[in-house]
């Protein structure tokens, strides 16, 4: 990477790397999200081979859009962040330089091991123990960095997307430890320290605070630096900053157990897993209305910025999914959401219209700035982008919803006689529409990221020749 | 103490659950109701002044909480609350519904139960080759093997590699009602030892040998040499003539029903495989699964698939 763009007091270097990786992760993790999707209207499609096989690929999918994809996003945005708001450089470059190099060796680790069929089999937490130390390490690497550069601080105040990146930190730091904790066997297989239901409960403490600070928490404090940036607007309310994120860290974590409805479970966990998921939907959307109330006054930038449509319409699903979810939490809904396509389609409204999309309009805001340009190469390729991601996953949920809906309703029909109305493979065969939709959902994102991937291409090409002073073009 | 609280949890973890649960509710309306309120003025926008600060070019203003959130977040605490009376939640309080998971499930069971055991009772008393012909009973049968039996041995009931074919007349285990009714009622374990011991040259000769008994052998001097030690090895189970033995689930070696004939696989290989590793065959027993009712209307089912014209 070219050192022309040096700040004289900000390491960019880091940042420049985190967020070119943002993007071929996001292409590489959306990619194989695309073939699995293919895999599922077509079985032809595993070719086959072991390695090649959707149970190998899926776990590989998933990791790489996290996080590779979601992780080098909040690495690029966390120490671009820190940085300015607290008006000094990271706490130590090697040591920066360090969780890059490091970060990168634990997804190309994951992209060797997973189709290899290495797996601790705890979802999103598949990597085997050799490389949940190397995460571990980076990982605290990271902390130290991060806090560090905040313990550093030329400003009193501590921002508030600080907060939530520091949240996100310190907790994953203790969700990976916990979770991953395991008596290696060889060097490639080891044991969960624990069995049976607290094995599935610790899991799922862990698989839904990985939602709740890494996809929320982290993604928060993105929104809370872009959204005001790039509307050129203060942020709506401090006191409602400080309420919502008290109460999203402090009631999160206890939201795990409605991933265990009618199970194992003690009833007492499922219910607490239950009532504070319900009461988890105030604090999720006070970050909702804190982004979009911030917009008051600039509603009208959304017509000619679709970086800013990014950033809204991200918020717009941040809020629709953090409804969905208590919801399905409830008990008797959840005896029709789960194990069918509902949760699919509710993972993606998430991690595509929040996760995905407010982080490429943070690197629509970012990436120009790295390399010494004032916008991107093309403002319509954005546009493009915008509503090719949005049409996306508008196909993308409401297709899994259908599908969703139509196996709940499937699985309990009953005759007259009591017996089952349909067999498994029935319901399976009726979703296969649905599986075409979310299909062509999915091809829109892919395409959406390639133009990406070339608008990002032509801004760093431009910006190596800003050396010299370029003329600005429209 | 009363009906109210189980025991399952002791008095300290169940008063933990407890503290931490109405702690964590509690703060978080703490916050809330503390936050509320701004002393400060709005401005002409309508927008209370920042707090004073900003980062990095950005500032903050200072507005109270919007009226509609800060009930939306008040009406699910309470009703949070009140879900925690009625349900188990609260350490070994096993609230005031006295509701659980379990005696959902026991509910519904007797509620099926007393709806649906007529509908079966009544196919109870018929014998199986009468009730095989019974449409109507047929069709509620095949809905139950679509669903408890289908995953093995297909929905047009053919089988497959490992999972015996239920429409021809080779039987393992017998096809008379009693042995059907047998089969699914306690399960099946089908044991083919290995006879690697006996060295490649004698399984060859014992391959030869036992495609000879359904004329399909390839090599007759082998086959004649096998014969030897089919009467020592082979006999005790597949009987002498090779015909089986259903009291054993010996399988009969001189009829075409080939149980573990993979479809890329040669005849002789699949015998060749099956003396050097032997097999396994398991079939899970049902009458845990869909009570004795309806074993008997499904072993009526198979039994009719074999002798449909």
């Amino acid at each position: 990477m070219s050192t022309a763009f040096e700040h004289p007091t900000y390491n960019y270097k880091v940042v420049r790397q985190f967020a070119i990786m943002t993007v071929v992760w996001g292409i590489v993790g959306m990619a194989l999200g695309v073939v699995l999707a293919s895999q599922l209207v077509w079985p032809e499609l595993n070719l086959g081979l072991p390695w090649t096989s959707f149970g190998r690929l899926r776990p590989l999918h998933t990791n790489a859009v996290i996080f590779a994809f979601g992780g080098s996003a909040l690495f690029a945005t966390s120490y671009y962040v820190v940085q300015r708001t607290c008006q000094v450089r990271l706490f130590s470059d090697k040591l920066a330089a360090f969780t890059f190099w490091g970060w990168q060796a634990v997804i190309l680790s994951a992209v060797v091991t997973l189709p290899l069929g290495l797996t601790s089999t705890k979802e999103y937490a598949e990597l085997e123990w050799p490389i949940d130390i190397l995460l571990a390490v980076v990982w605290i690497s990271y902390a130290i960095v991060f806090l560090g550069t905040i313990k550093l601080r030329k400003t009193s105040h501590i921002y508030v997307a600080n907060w939530f990146f520091a949240a996100f930190i310190i907790t994953v730091a203790v969700l990976h430890i916990v979770n991953s904790a395991s008596i290696p066997v060889t060097s490639t297989f080891s044991v969960s320290i624990y069995s049976g239901a607290i094995d599935a409960m610790t899991q799922w403490w862990y698989g839904h605070n990985a939602v709740g600070f890494f996809l929320t928490a982290g993604f928060l404090g993105m929104m809370y630096y872009f959204v005001p940036k790039q509307a050129e607007r203060p942020v709506y309310s401090y006191r409602l900053s400080i309420v919502h994120f008290w109460a999203l860290i402090m009631v999160y974590m206890w939201a795990g157990p409605h991933h265990l409805h009618y199970t194992a479970l003690p009833n007492w966990t499922q219910s607490l897993g239950m009532v504070l998921s319900i009461i988890l939907l105030a604090p999720s959307w006070g970050g909702m209305i804190n982004g979009m109330m911030t917009l008051s006054g600039a509603w009208h930038k959304l017509r000619t910025d679709p970086t800013l449509r990014f950033l809204v319409v991200a918020l717009s699903f941040y809020g629709m999914s953090t409804f969905e979810g208590p919801m399905m939490a409830v008990k008797t809904v959840n005896a029709l959401s789960h194990y069918t396509d509902w949760t699919i389609g509710h993972v993606h409204a998430g991690a595509l219209g929040w996760v995905a999309m407010i982080t490429i309009g943070s690197m629509y805001h970012l990436i120009p700035r790295l390399f010494g340009r004032t916008e991107m190469h093309s403002v319509g390729m954005i546009a493009v982008h915008f509503w090719l991601a949005t049409i996306g996953t508008v196909l993308y949920i409401a297709a899994m919803w259908v599908n969703g809906i139509l196996q709940g309703l499937m699985w309990r029909a009953v005759n007259p006689d009591g017996t089952l109305m349909y067999t498994f493979v029935e319901s399976v065969e009726a979703s296969g529409p649905g599986y075409i939709v979310r299909l062509i959902g999915g091809l829109c994102w892919v395409a959406g990221m390639l133009i990406m991937a070339f608008n990002v291409y032509m801004t760093v090409r431009r910006g190596e020749g800003a050396r010299q002073p370029i003329p600005q073009t429209a | 103490m009363n009906n109210f609280w189980g025991d399952s949890l002791s008095s300290f973890w169940s008063t933990w659950i407890i503290v931490i649960t109405l702690g964590t509710i509690g703060i978080s309306a703490w916050l809330l109701f503390a936050n509320r309120k701004t002393d400060k003025t709005p401005d002409a926008e309508g927008n209370v002044d920042t707090t004073g600060h900003a980062a990095d070019g950005i500032e903050e203003y200072d507005n109270p909480l919007p009226r509609w959130w800060f009930q939306l977040y008040v009406g699910t605490v309470i009703f949070s609350l009140g879900y925690l009376v009625l349900y188990p939640g609260l350490g070994n309080f096993a609230g005031l519904l006295g509701w659980s998971q379990e005696s959902q499930w026991e509910e519904e069971v007797a509620r099926a139960e007393e709806r649906f055991a007529p509908i079966f009772a009544q196919y109870q008393e018929v014998p199986i080759p009468e009730l095989s012909q019974d449409a109507e009973a047929m069709q509620v049968a095949e809905r139950i093997f679509l669903n408890n039996c289908a995953i093995c041995h297909g929905s047009n009931a053919k089988g497959g590699y490992g999972f015996p074919n239920l429409t021809d007349d080779a039987w393992l285990y017998g096809g008379a009602p009693e042995n059907i009714v047998q089969t699914l009622t306690n399960g099946r374990n089908g044991l083919m030892p290995s006879w690697q011991q006996l060295g490649s040259e004698n399984i060859e000769n014992v391959t030869q040998h036992v495609l000879s008994l359904s004329g399909n052998a390839e090599d007759a001097e082998r086959a004649e040499q096998g014969a030897s030690v089919f009467a020592s090895v082979c006999a005790a189970c597949h009987m002498p003539d090779g015909t089986g033995n259903q009291a054993l689930g010996a399988p009969n070696l001189t009829d075409d029903a080939w149980l573990y004939k993979a479809p890329d696989q040669s005849l002789a290989d699949s015998v060749r495989q099956t003396l050097r590793n032997g097999r396994n065959g398991h079939m899970p027993a049902q009458a845990a699964y869909i009570g004795e009712d309806k074993v008997h209307l499904v072993a009526a089912y198979v039994y009719g698939l074999s002798r449909e014209d």
